[in-house]
């Protein structure tokens, strides 16, 4: 049982991650149509926003280490702890959530300067060239942060608040063994939110009932009087928010580099391809479905019977799902189906 | 037309002849005498021979992307100063304290020493394809780098395939110079095998004889290894292997494979990791609160048998405390590890890694090589490095073994340091485990050399 929780709650938590990126690339294809390979390419962005703030955040004064002397060596000293001692270090350390601030505008431009500037001259063009012009800007992207930030890691750690684990099993009375890190239940949290928020902001608003209207059915609401392009455009940038503040808070799970954003590309394709090319709530369903059943099939005891079951698992669903449903879990008809 | 005889005329046998006798005359008068009479000296045609230029070209082939990034960068620093050093710049580093030594600080052979550099990516396609780049278009006489034993191990057979002696970097899989090693491959740094050995005792003193250890693994050929070795010797000790498990390089998030741990009945991880795997492997166990448990009423342990400072440097606080196995710690007090923490922290402004010392210590030997032997040609070079005995290059004594090509010196046990004196004293040595203890029949991994002659 305790092994089952564990799992589950892992698989909860991979899959709130799946899904936060998944949502981002299905809303940009269900509203505009594009093919974005450039997605993955916002959530390494958005880690390195946080990444950014806190650089910032830790712009420090050299001063010599006097311990060494074999050579002269400096140790860093952040102006912000020099100024305002404690309150500058808690600054310092809540880093990454306070990089939610600055992810927000940042992110939106890069979503409006991507759409303005690139996509929109790709609407009418064959799904193919999109792909190689948005996996072309990806691989620039990732060039770009190469060169300011290196090739290397950059570890960010959660606050000191929410280090170390939650021990859930005595909460629910269960075994000791079952805990889970603060910062894993937090990213959870906060990708339910976000989900939310994105689904609400899409139901609830006209501004969403409009993009609503116009995924159905983009040239009745532009004869309706409706400029829908302006509209697409703004949720190509909520999109790319959506996308950035993923990555954001991903970066004390594991440290940024370059490439996350490669990294996460072909998965949330997956997820988007199973959930149902266009459908919010089916992005969302499948990257919960494939986080759970990946955290399972990485349990020694399926492993054992299927090895290697844990690397292939996401694939082999995928193959399954589309050959029952080819349009995935929660598609609609005519999607890419033209 | 009229056929006239030119007494002048010159026939394809004149001129050869002419030739040939011109070509004696200008030997004989300039004061030159043919290569065979030489000694040390070969006429015989090897890939890229410098004899005709004025320097000699090595490749420095390195990690500079991907999960091994960090040690492909400071190899890259240490190399860059060992070539300097070689050409008689800065002050000298470890040429100074090398015994025996033939190194003049005058480039090798007398020429200037010059580099080229490539990304291996850590991937042994990528790493091959750099390689053959250096060899094929650049003209490097050796190349070398690391830091995966999969690049290692590739590269060093396209080394014996091309003729090209390979110099490895960091690589730590009992497979390089055991069932894969190769003529022309040399490694300096120790390997799984040794890193158990000089483990287990300290284990034993420190967390006794009844443990249950539970292994994660990099799914390839130096995770493999280290696995088997560091189980051998901890099941050596009267330890259970409750499972080990093999993840894929470059896995990033580890959670899938750290909670299964949780109610395992483990009460210790081992984590066959290296570079940026065991970062966030290492980071991740202790977010799930695994250095806080108590599991069959004992302190709940890690122990990462392959360490390095830039590894601690990622993980941070995390490393504390932890134990394992390094090749070498700027730390040391000797007058080589001396010499060389002082050349590199005046350059770089902080002290070398331990792949930056292997791979500096790799060229200065393989430098020295080329002078003891006279002559770049490789079959001679590799016999100047088989058996070749040497000190002051900061592991004390240390024997280049012929029989395998792999460097028998002293191991170092460490411990994250809990409470570091200074920003780069993150691993507190434990214990300096004497060569004899590491040392083992070449032939428990069987493998073949190959021929000097390619």
């Amino acid at each position: 049982m305790d092994a089952f929780v564990l799992q589950i709650l892992n698989g909860l938590d991979k899959g709130g991650s799946y899904a936060l990126i998944a949502l981002g690339l299905t809303l940009i294809f269900g509203t505009l149509g594009v093919v974005n390979f450039a997605h993955g390419a916002l959530f390494m962005l958005g880690a390195f926003c946080a990444v950014t703030l806190k650089k910032i955040l830790t712009i420090s004064k050299q001063v010599k280490d006097e311990s060494i002397t074999f050579f002269d060596a400096f140790k860093e000293v952040p102006y912000l702890e020099i100024w305002f001692g404690e309150t500058g270090a808690a600054i310092i350390d809540y880093a990454v959530p306070l990089s939610i601030l600055l992810a927000i505008p940042v992110m939106l431009l890069v979503g409006l300067a991507m759409e303005r500037g690139l996509i929109r001259f790709f609407y009418k063009r064959t799904h193919a060239e999109q792909i190689l012009v948005t996996f072309g800007l990806a691989i620039v992207l990732q060039e770009i942060v190469k060169a300011f930030f290196g090739a290397n890691p950059v570890p960010m750690p959660p606050p000191d608040l929410l280090t170390g684990s939650a021990d859930i099993g005595a909460a629910i009375g269960l075994g000791d063994s079952v805990i889970y890190p603060w910062w894993r239940l937090t990213y959870l949290l906060f990708a339910g939110i976000i989900i939310t928020a994105v689904f609400c902001f899409l139901q609830f608003t006209t501004f969403g009932m409009v993009v609503r209207a116009g995924m159905q059915d983009r040239e009745t609401v532009g004869l309706l009087g409706i400029n829908i392009e302006r509209r697409f455009t703004i949720v190509f940038g909520i999109a790319a928010v959506v996308s950035g503040l993923a990555g954001v808070m991903y970066t004390p799970i594991v440290p940024p580099d370059y490439h996350l954003g490669m990294d996460f590309l072909v998965l949330s394709f997956v997820v988007v391809v199973v959930g149902g090319m266009g459908s919010l709530g089916g992005a969302v369903a499948a990257g919960f479905l494939l986080g759970i059943l990946q955290s399972f099939a990485s349990m020694n005891e399926v492993k054992e019977i299927l090895p290697g079951i844990d690397q292939i698992i996401i694939f082999l669903v995928a193959v399954v799902i589309l050959l029952v449903r080819p349009r995935g879990l929660m598609g609609r008809k005519g999607v890419m189906e033209s | 037309m009229t056929n006239t005889t030119n007494k002048f005329k010159l026939s394809r046998r004149k001129l050869l002849t002419s030739a040939a006798a011109a070509g004696a005359g200008a030997a004989v008068f300039s004061g030159a005498t043919p290569y065979s009479f030489v000694k040390g000296a070969y006429a015989a045609d090897f890939r890229n021979d410098p004899s005709s230029q004025s320097f000699i070209k090595l490749g420095f082939n390195v990690p500079q992307t991907g999960p091994y990034a960090d040690e492909g960068a400071d190899e890259l620093r240490a190399y860059q100063l060992a070539v300097k050093h070689l050409n008689g710049e800065g002050d000298g580093g470890m040429l100074t304290t090398m015994k025996p030594s033939s190194l003049k600080g005058n480039g090798i052979l007398g020429k200037k020493v010059e580099y080229v550099t490539g990304d291996t990516q850590t991937k042994s396609d990528a790493a091959r394809a750099s390689a053959k780049r250096m060899i094929e278009k650049e003209g490097v006489t050796m190349f070398s780098g690391g830091s995966s034993s999969g690049v290692a191990i590739a590269t060093q057979s396209l080394a014996q395939e091309m003729g090209v002696i390979f110099m490895c970097g960091l690589t730590h899989s009992n497979d390089t110079t055991g069932k894969d090693k190769r003529r022309y491959g040399f490694r300096h740094f120790f390997n799984a095998y040794q890193s158990g050995a000089a483990l287990g005792p300290v284990l034993k003193d420190e967390m006794g004889t009844d443990r249950r250890a539970y292994h994660l693994t990099a799914d390839y050929t130096w995770g493999w290894t280290q696995e088997e070795s560091i189980k051998n010797t901890t099941e050596g000790l009267g330890w259970e292997t409750v499972n080990t498990v093999k993840t894929p390089v470059g896995a990033g998030d580890f959670s899938q494979y750290i909670t299964p741990v949780l109610n395992s009945g483990a009460d210790v991880l081992i984590l066959n990791h290296y570079g940026k795997d065991m970062i966030n492997s290492l980071t991740q166990a202790v977010q799930f609160g695994l250095r806080d448990k108590q599991v069959n009423g004992k302190n709940f342990e890690i122990i990462v048998p392959l360490f390095s400072r830039l590894m601690a440097q990622g993980a941070g606080e995390n490393i504390k405390g932890i134990l394992g196995t390094t090749n070498w710690n700027w730390a040391l007090q000797d007058a080589g590890s001396q010499a060389f923490v002082k050349s590199f922290g005046q350059e770089y402004g902080f002290p070398p890694s331990q792949a930056a010392h292997t791979c500096y210590v790799q060229t200065l030997l393989y430098a020295n090589a080329c002078e003891m032997a006279g002559t770049f040609y490789p079959p001679e070079v590799i016999k100047a490095l088989e058996g070749f005995e040497f000190d002051g290059m900061g592991n004390g004594p240390t024997e280049y073994r012929a029989a395998d090509h792999q460097c028998f010196k002293d191991v170092l046990v460490v411990r994250g340091n809990a409470n570091p004196s200074t920003q780069f004293d993150l691993l507190e040595i434990v214990k300096e485990v004497p060569r004899a203890q590491v040392e083992y029949d070449p032939s428990i991994f069987g493998g073949e050399l190959g021929p000097y002659e390619v």
